[in-house]
């Protein structure tokens, strides 16, 4: 099993939401996060007082899948995140030793 | 017994038209009495509404201007502080402010003829208000009275002690504003225009004494707090500009009671005040925004709304003396004067006026108590029924006006600092670091505007 972390861009998580549906994904954890990395931020003036905004609101997404299906889902999600601009946001991939479905004990892919 | 008729004939001709003659008499009488009453009517329902509207301006107007100005922390803390005011200055007011400052005394406090609002009913004071209960005459200045100290805390938001401001804002009431009211509006008062004051300067609805006490004590108030912690290195943004937006907005509205309502009347002169009102303030906002577009590139709501309220201070003394374009140019000026008081002056100085306070009650209140003396002009108010302002070739009275701003200038320095060392004494005015930190909701009051979680 696989774990996939992926930062994305705000305005595109209904995108990411409906492709993950349409492959058969069905869970996910979202998390509204802020960070950057190569985006610069930007700035805001309020009467005068200049303020450098750097970090930037973003969205973190969650998802646990069988390790057969990375590539697919890995494809989906670059391609409904991306918009070819700086800030698309990255995923990162880990290996998840162990899940295990609470109400009835399920391990394994057949808890995901 | 023709000449029997002919008599009783003269004698009933007689007697009608003498009944007659009484009878239009009693209607005279009648019909006068019932268009006062009307007119009574009219005068008082506007005033009440004006009273209504002046109060709306504290809260939920100023409380959401200055709640939506500052972090999210300090909403509570902050709309506290304009809310408590609307009793607590009440109280005071009924108690004794109402007498110092509109019975009768020295040129420079009145006296103590309506303690406890002895006397004050429903028949008129014609020194003031001719045609309204003397009630309502009260309830109205007490609304004047509210939310004029509420203008200081924007420049202490975020770090005072809230037992400290209130015994602030109670002396500050006392040394502060009673008497530069009755200096100004009081009968006998000092700077009073219309009712034998020595030097007549012409405020109409409260430049010298709301608005500039209240902008340069506010500047006395940033100068000994000292700055926020974090100012100006950190971000201190305002956490919510749409309530401001809607604090703003109440703001412009409650206004016209402010100024139209100054007439005491419902009247011309109220609707001529209302125009100028309202012109100002459109004229103010453009001009702020231009001068913002032009420096910063954009054009912000939070400049739109400041200057708005820029132009609603500085025509507020001339409201009731300038035609519709002197107001459009007063409300201009000011928007371009304060948007370089509070982007360019404070930052060239580094004071922390927090919600710029002074920026904008301050500086408005000073350059619209200047101007009226140049705009002022008897064709819009014929009361006094002379040559008004520098337009009308009595180019004295900017004199007088300089006179009533640097006494207003005055009394707000000496008496706030005296205050501030007073309140700084006995309980200490700043709140302590961690308790910044946290912010004033959670340390003050314990309790926080947005639970999210609920």
């Amino acid at each position: 099993m696989k774990k996939i972390e992926a930062i994305i861009q705000p305005f595109k998580f209904d995108d990411v939401k409906e492709a993950m549906k349409a492959i058969g994904v069905d869970g996910m954890t979202v998390t509204e996060v802020r960070g950057h990395g190569r985006q610069k931020g930007h700035k805001e003036v309020y009467r005068g007082q200049e303020y450098e905004v750097d970090l930037l609101p973003k969205v973190k997404l969650e998802m646990v899948i069988p390790d057969a299906r990375l590539d697919e889902v890995i494809g989906t999600l670059t391609r409904s995140a991306r918009t070819g601009k700086i800030g698309d946001g990255k995923l990162f991939v880990y290996e998840v030793a162990e899940a295990v479905r609470i109400r009835n004990d399920d391990r394994g892919e057949s808890a995901l | 017994m023709q000449r029997n008729r002919v008599v009783s004939l003269l004698l009933f001709v007689s007697a009608t038209a003498l009944a007659q003659g009484q009878d239009a008499g009693a209607r005279l009488a009648a019909l006068e009495s019932s268009v006062k009453a009307a007119q009574s009517a009219g005068d008082n329902s506007w005033m009440l509404i004006s009273s209504a509207l002046v109060l709306m301006m504290t809260g939920p107007g100023l409380a959401l201007f200055y709640g939506g100005l500052v972090r999210k922390k300090n909403v509570l803390g902050t709309m506290m502080q304009s809310f408590v005011l609307m009793g607590l200055v009440t109280v005071l007011w009924a108690v004794v402010g109402y007498s110092l400052v509109f019975s009768e005394g020295s040129p420079f406090l009145g006296g103590l003829k309506y303690l406890f609002l002895n006397g004050v009913g429903a028949a008129p004071n014609p020194d003031y208000a001719a045609t309204i209960p003397q009630q309502t005459f009260m309830v109205y200045q007490l609304m004047f009275a509210i939310i004029t100290p509420a203008l200081i805390s924007g420049a202490f938001a975020e770090r005072m002690k809230f037992s400290t401001m209130l015994l602030f804002m109670t002396l500050w009431s006392f040394v502060v504003y009673f008497p530069m009211a009755h200096m100004v509006w009081g009968k006998g008062g000092f700077l009073n225009a219309a009712l034998g004051g020595k030097v007549p300067c012409f405020d109409f609805a409260g430049g010298t004494v709301v608005h500039i006490t209240s902008g340069v004590s506010a500047l006395v108030c940033a100068l000994y707090l000292g700055r926020r912690k974090g100012y100006p290195h950190e971000p201190i943004k305002p956490h919510n500009l749409a309530l401001s937006f809607i604090g703003a907005c109440l703001l412009w509205v409650g206004w016209f009671g402010f100024n139209a309502g100054s007439a005491l009347a419902a009247s011309p002169l109220a609707t001529s005040a209302f125009v100028a009102t309202h012109f100002a303030a459109a004229s103010a906002a453009l001009g702020w925004i231009v001068v913002e577009w032009i420096r910063t590139g954009k054009p912000s709501v939070l400049g739109g709304i400041s200057g708005c309220v820029a132009g609603l201070v500085a025509i507020t003394p001339a409201s009731g003396f300038v035609k519709p374009f002197p107001a459009l140019l007063i409300g201009l000026a000011a928007g371009a004067v304060c948007y370089l008081m509070v982007t360019k002056v404070k930052s060239l100085f580094g004071y922390d006026d927090s919600l710029d306070a002074f920026g904008v009650h301050g500086a408005g209140g000073t350059l619209g108590a200047m101007l009226t003396g140049v705009f002022a002009t008897n064709l819009v108010n014929e009361s006094f029924n002379r040559p008004l302002g520098a337009v009308d070739g009595n180019g004295g009275q900017i004199v007088n006006q300089l006179i009533g701003t640097l006494f207003a200038w005055g009394l707000a320095i000496v008496g706030t600092l005296v205050i501030l060392k007073v309140c700084d004494w006995i309980l200490g005015v700043r709140v302590n670091p961690e308790d910044e930190a946290q912010g004033l909701d959670l340390s003050m009051h314990g309790e926080e505007a947005y639970n999210l979680e609920a």
